[in-house]
């Protein structure tokens, strides 16, 4: 096996009994990720300067023995994450030329443990997308079909994990960006409850429904991130105070007993691809099997999470990406008038799906419309979240199919962006009421295509499904 | 109701974004498409129902008022797109005219 197709588990057992050094298996990484990059485009920029001081730094700290199990360990990060002096584009051409002034806390925890960082993974611009088809730098192309979409709006952390091009990257969700390309692509992927990671340097889109997380190979990978990675930040007001469990030690404990919820809005069969459907269902029965107890749930406002989505995101965007001007920092539009200054940065800046994103929620917050449109949504939002509250005093876990459909062709939605905000349709709820979601590979379609299957946990739970995640993919 | 050329105008100027003409139909029509999926809120019944603006229940987070590590004068310099010397250059705000609509 090539080093760069280990797990971080398996890499941080070879690294420590000394089989081979970081600066190895960095170099490994790299090579596949660039060699890899003109087909799936899966990186905006190599960091490789830093990756190689990293890694020099991770074999010192292994060498007395001090070693973190992310030492040493390479790993990409979706470009709308500020990493300190390296690019940081969001994928969007408004920052082509922008090097962080300072550091996203996550990232920081893991570079100080001598994290190994190789490039920033494509996305779709500023987190805008399903697909990864609204990067200004170059769809993503899912490495298990280079026609079809990688997913979004992490699609370049998804595929390039799958393609073994780096072990693990950290990724945002704001409404699937996490879960959606890692069912798309064929590995694990976890949106952390709304506060149990920190928000700082993550550039944002919806203040209220951002997250941030891992993207990995396995299950425990994604355990061993999070146990890392989480916890309080007196950067990030929203983050909990609440200790960060040893997820990985919990992830082995039996499942046996535990109380799985089936909604069954989830399940409507007009909507769902039939091999999904059937996958799911067979995912269901193993759930069985490991001793679950299945109990068929409701959550009556489901339907409505789309529309309640897609009027708060616009809305907190449209105030978040308004510190893209061209002034301070970024591209500037060569021009002697203010107006223009901010209208043709941004303009020439953002792709079309940032326009039409702040168009919406400068439309649904302006005066006239702001009680119809903003507040009405954030009010069906309680009665979204009460659903949620509700069924977890029934059950422990919720499992879902994480997308009605395997990765669909490139160009295929990328015309009608109510098509392309319809594919969020099992990932959004979650994400509006701020509950953790996990997911997980539930198999592939007779034509090869990965899918997922989705596990939501009460909020602060995420031991709950990391541990169902870990028995599932290993049984 | 679809939302006409002119109302994308005005939230095109209040967004600072410039469209061509082209652009505009397009987002009027995309745009009028996505509002008008949005009517779906309507079947609820919120009169008694309070909005949330974020899950946690957080209120009143604080921390002690000492100072912390900054970003460095010389990495915000740098990513200024116009300088001079330490400065950044800017076009003058006080010109007339450009913010009526």
């Amino acid at each position: 096996m090539s080093l760069n197709e280990l797990t971080i588990k398996k890499a941080h057992d070879g690294l420590r009994a000394k089989k081979f050094s970081a600066e190895e298996l960095t170099a490994d990484c790299l090579a596949r990720a660039k060699e890899r990059n003109k087909k799936i485009n899966a990186f905006i920029s190599f960091t490789e300067d830093e990756a190689m001081s990293s890694a020099k730094m991770a074999d010192v700290l292994i060498k007395k023995n001090k070693a973190g199990i992310l030492s040493g360990i390479p790993f990409g990060v979706k470009d709308a994450i500020c990493t300190e002096s390296l690019r940081s584009t969001g994928a969007a051409k408004i920052l082509d030329n922008y090097s962080a002034a300072y550091e996203a806390t996550i990232i920081k925890k893991i570079r100080d443990m001598g994290g190994v960082i190789i490039g920033k993974n494509n996305c779709d611009a500023f987190g805008h997308g399903a697909s990864n088809e609204n990067s200004m730098y170059g769809p993503v192309r899912n490495p298990a079909d280079e026609n079809r979409v990688a997913g979004g709006s992490s699609g370049g952390s998804a595929a390039a994990v799958a393609d073994n091009e780096c072990i693990y990257s950290i990724a945002e969700d704001t409404g699937g960006s996490i879960r959606q390309p890692a069912s798309f692509c064929g590995v694990s992927g976890l949106r952390p409850s709304y506060g149990r990671n920190s928000r700082f340097g993550i550039m944002p889109m919806a203040s209220s429904l951002d997250t941030v997380g891992p993207i990995a190979k396995t299950v425990e990978d994604v355990a061993l991130i999070m146990e890392t990675i989480a916890g309080r930040d007196f950067k990030d007001a929203t983050t909990v105070n609440e200790p960060v469990p040893k997820y990985s030690e919990i992830i082995g404990q039996s499942v046996k007993g535990m109380k799985i919820g089936v909604p069954k809005e989830y399940f409507d069969a007009d909507g769902i691809d039939g091999e999904v459907s059937a996958m799911t269902e067979a995912g269901i029965d193993k759930l069985k099997r490991l001793g679950c107890k299945i109990v068929p749930v409701s959550l009556p406002h489901t339907k409505y999470a789309i529309a309640v989505y897609y009027i708060i995101v616009p809305s907190e965007d449209s105030s978040n990406l308004a510190r893209l001007d061209g002034v301070r920092y970024g591209v500037r539009a060569k021009t002697d008038n203010l107006f223009d200054l901010y209208a043709e940065s941004r303009s020439t800046g953002f792709p079309e799906e940032v326009k039409r994103r702040i168009l919406i929620g400068t439309y649904a917050l302006s005066a006239g419309y702001y009680d119809a449109y903003y507040r009405k949504a954030q009010s069906v939002r309680t009665l979204i979240k009460k659903d949620f509250d509700d069924v977890f005093k029934k059950v422990d876990a919720l499992v879902t199919p994480t997308s009605p459909y395997p990765a669909f062709g490139i160009g295929e939605k990328i015309n009608d962006p109510l098509t392309m905000y319809l594919s969020d349709v099992m990932v959004s709820p979650a994400a509006v009421a701020g509950m953790p979601a996990l997911s997980v590979p539930s198999g592939k379609t007779k034509a090869g295509l990965p899918v997922g299957i989705q596990f939501i946990g009460a909020r602060m739970d995420e031991e709950s499904i990391l541990r169902l995640g870990h028995h599932f993919e290993n049984n | 109701m679809p939302i006409t050329i002119a109302e994308i105008r005005k939230i095109a100027t209040l967004a600072r974004v410039k469209l061509t003409l082209d652009e505009e139909r397009r987002y009027a029509e995309t745009i009028s498409a996505v509002l008008d999926y949005m009517k779906i809120l309507n079947e609820v019944d919120t009169a008694k129902v309070e909005p949330t603006a974020q899950v946690t229940g957080l209120e009143n987070v604080y921390r002690d008022d000492v100072p912390v590590k900054a970003p460095n004068k010389e990495a915000l310099v740098f990513a200024m797109p116009a300088v001079m010397g330490n400065e950044l250059k800017v076009p003058g705000v006080f010109a007339a005219d450009e913010y009526s609509l």
